[in-house]
């Protein structure tokens, strides 16, 4: 009896915490297309003339042309340095393995708003601040972490005797990456890409830092709509930012479907010649 | 998977050795280094570039600007105003964490219990959040707080009250807010340790005489201590560096240290005094870490599922 009551109890308090975890997300998308000029509850009428303002206004589409361009370059950039890294951390032999990894995982520890100072102290003297450069060398540092780590337990799980065949079938070390290891951690290569990139889509604090008027990104154009007034425009491209990191979660998931689905079909249409164990 | 990355990275590296060992290499193995090890250079440089050297650089900006000497340090700790910010600070954060990890424990637990199906609903609603825009949680936070807000609106409209609480501005609301935000942090954790957690024995204290509560908490919760240790501390830590939700949430008397970091800079330009409270900041949050990482694997944690 007490059992059930308590299963019961735990049920609702489960059912609450769902709701108190979602009901801030779900809120914006419904109060974005509201019809009047107040952000009221329930929005008395639907419409879709706070998109339409976005649409008209070049400075909100300039801001996310500037987080699409930043986020695509530091995913390129975290991608091929977290791979690199996460090769040698996985398969390196080297002194101070704790020490590095710590140092490779302290952009995720580190509180962003001091990451943001510290960056704008230096960008500031050497003229890296409000440039797309300064921006994507820092949201690359902010991202890497989630690739190396990412794709290192990719690595651990990958069987490297695959790589040793083809080596001895006298293929180079650079192709043996190419073709046979990056296809098999593809999955994990892919996951630490659409993180990064949405780690820097995100992105405010240290955005708030380096950039001003001549740069701006999506989430700072956010930012400083909020702390003005709270507005319907400031609900629509909150909503349209979300899509986007649906889209990439949306991609991501489909990756990995379209990958089991990739090796069913494969298993059961190659000839198992040398009686390799698929 | 139970070992932990380096272990299992160190036991492949015996395992399968460096390939094509040539000599040169094995000179280099006795040092502890190969080549595979040089493919962490390029990361590690750009780390110090745009990471360390910036770090540093604040820290001795801490020290000098305007001038060299603990001026900066004795403004903090001898003014009444940011002794309070820091408090304050100290204070919301410990809050935040003890209300996060109380509503967190249940709800990793009952996890533990459901079928795959619900078990996977309530993955995805702590995994949405936790990927989704912080901006904009805090800004549809606003919209839920106000005293036009959907609560208020809700609560007024079947009757409850007459008239708004006041949330927004106010400690109430930052709370709210805060432990929304880093509630996966403490449920990912906690929901990975239960997991591993073997049910049997509960069961073995039971056919052992124990009551079920009894079972639950003399065998179940000892067990969970790993899990609540780091979900305490990654929130601790989180919550201690925001700037976003406390300053969109939070009126001038929940004031946090971020805020008054970025105010420092942003209004008054005194970037050595700012320096010294993102220090004091950096500082705090390595103690703990550095305490933490004692007791559990955070590495294991930090992570989470991201």
């Amino acid at each position: 009896m007490t059992r059930t009551l308590t299963r019961v109890l735990l049920g609702v308090i489960a059912a609450l915490t769902v709701c108190y975890l979602l009901l801030p997300i779900l809120i914006v998308i419904p109060m974005s297309f509201s019809d009047s000029s107040f952000l009221n509850f329930p929005p008395e009428g639907l419409s879709g003339r706070w998109y339409q303002r976005l649409i008209d206004d070049p400075t909100w589409l300039h801001s996310a042309a500037t987080s699409m361009r930043v986020a695509l370059v530091s995913t390129v950039c975290a991608v091929v340095l977290g791979v690199l890294a996460a090769l040698g951390l996985v398969r390196g032999r080297f002194p101070f393995r704790g020490g590095i990894t710590a140092l490779i995982l302290a952009p995720v520890i580190v509180p962003y708003v001091i990451v943001g100072l510290s960056v704008y102290i230096v960008f500031l003297r050497i003229g890296l601040t409000e440039t797309t450069l300064g921006l994507v060398l820092v949201h690359t540092a902010l991202a890497v972490p989630y690739v190396t780590i990412n794709v290192a337990s990719g690595l651990v799980s990958f069987d490297r005797n695959i790589e040793l065949a083809a080596q001895s079938l006298g293929s180079g070390p650079v192709s043996t990456f190419f073709r046979i290891t990056l296809p098999n951690i593809a999955p994990s290569v892919f996951a630490g890409a659409v993180f990064a990139f949405v780690t820097s889509w995100d992105e405010v604090v240290t955005a708030i830092f380096l950039t001003g008027p001549r740069m701006t990104t999506l989430p700072v154009r956010i930012w400083s709509g909020v702390k003005v007034q709270v507005d319907p425009t400031v609900a629509a491209i909150s909503a349209l930012s979300l899509f986007v990191i649906l889209a990439a979660f949306l991609a991501l998931g489909a990756g990995k479907l379209l990958q089991k689905a990739l090796r069913a079909y494969r298993s059961r249409n190659v000839p198992n010649v040398i009686g390799v164990q698929a | 998977m139970t070992q932990t990355l380096e272990a299992a990275a160190d036991e492949q590296a015996d395992r399968t050795g460096p390939p094509n060992p040539a000599p040169r290499v094995r000179r280099w193995a006795r040092l502890e280094f190969d080549n595979w090890a040089l493919l962490l250079l390029p990361l590690l440089g750009f780390l110090t570039l745009v990471f360390v050297i910036p770090l540093l650089l604040l820290l001795s900006k801490s020290f000098t600007d305007p001038a060299v000497g603990l001026a900066n340090y004795s403004d903090i700790l001898t003014n009444p105003l940011y002794l309070k910010v820091l408090r304050n600070t100290f204070v919301t954060a410990i809050t935040v964490t003890l209300v996060t990890v109380v509503i967190a424990f249940p709800f990793a637990y009952l996890m533990t219990l459901a079928t795959p199906f619900w078990r996977g609903v309530m993955m995805i609603a702590v995994l949405i959040p936790f990927w989704t825009s912080l901006l904009v949680r805090s800004f549809a936070l606003v919209l839920l707080l106000r005293d036009t807000g959907v609560i208020n609106t809700v609560l007024d409209s079947v009757g409850v009250i007459d008239e708004p609480i006041p949330m927004l501005r106010h400690l109430s609301g930052v709370m709210f807010g805060m432990v929304q935000i880093t509630l996966p942090f403490a449920v990912l954790p906690l929901y990975a340790t239960m997991r591993t957690i073997d049910r049997r024995l509960l069961l073995a204290a039971e056919s052992l005489g124990a009551r079920p509560s009894v079972a639950f908490w003399k065998v179940f919760v000892p067990l969970t201590i790993p899990g609540v240790f780091a979900g305490l501390i990654l929130v601790f830590i989180q919550a201690l560096g925001y700037y976003i939700t406390p300053a969109l949430l939070g009126g001038p008397q929940n004031t946090m240290i971020g805020q008054l970091i970025v105010e420092q800079v942003s209004t008054v330009l005194k970037f050595g005094f700012a320096a010294a409270l993102a220090v004091v900041l950096l500082g705090s949050t390595l103690i703990l870490l550095a305490i933490a990482s004692r007791f559990v694997d955070m590495k294991k944690y930090l992570m989470g599922s991201k």
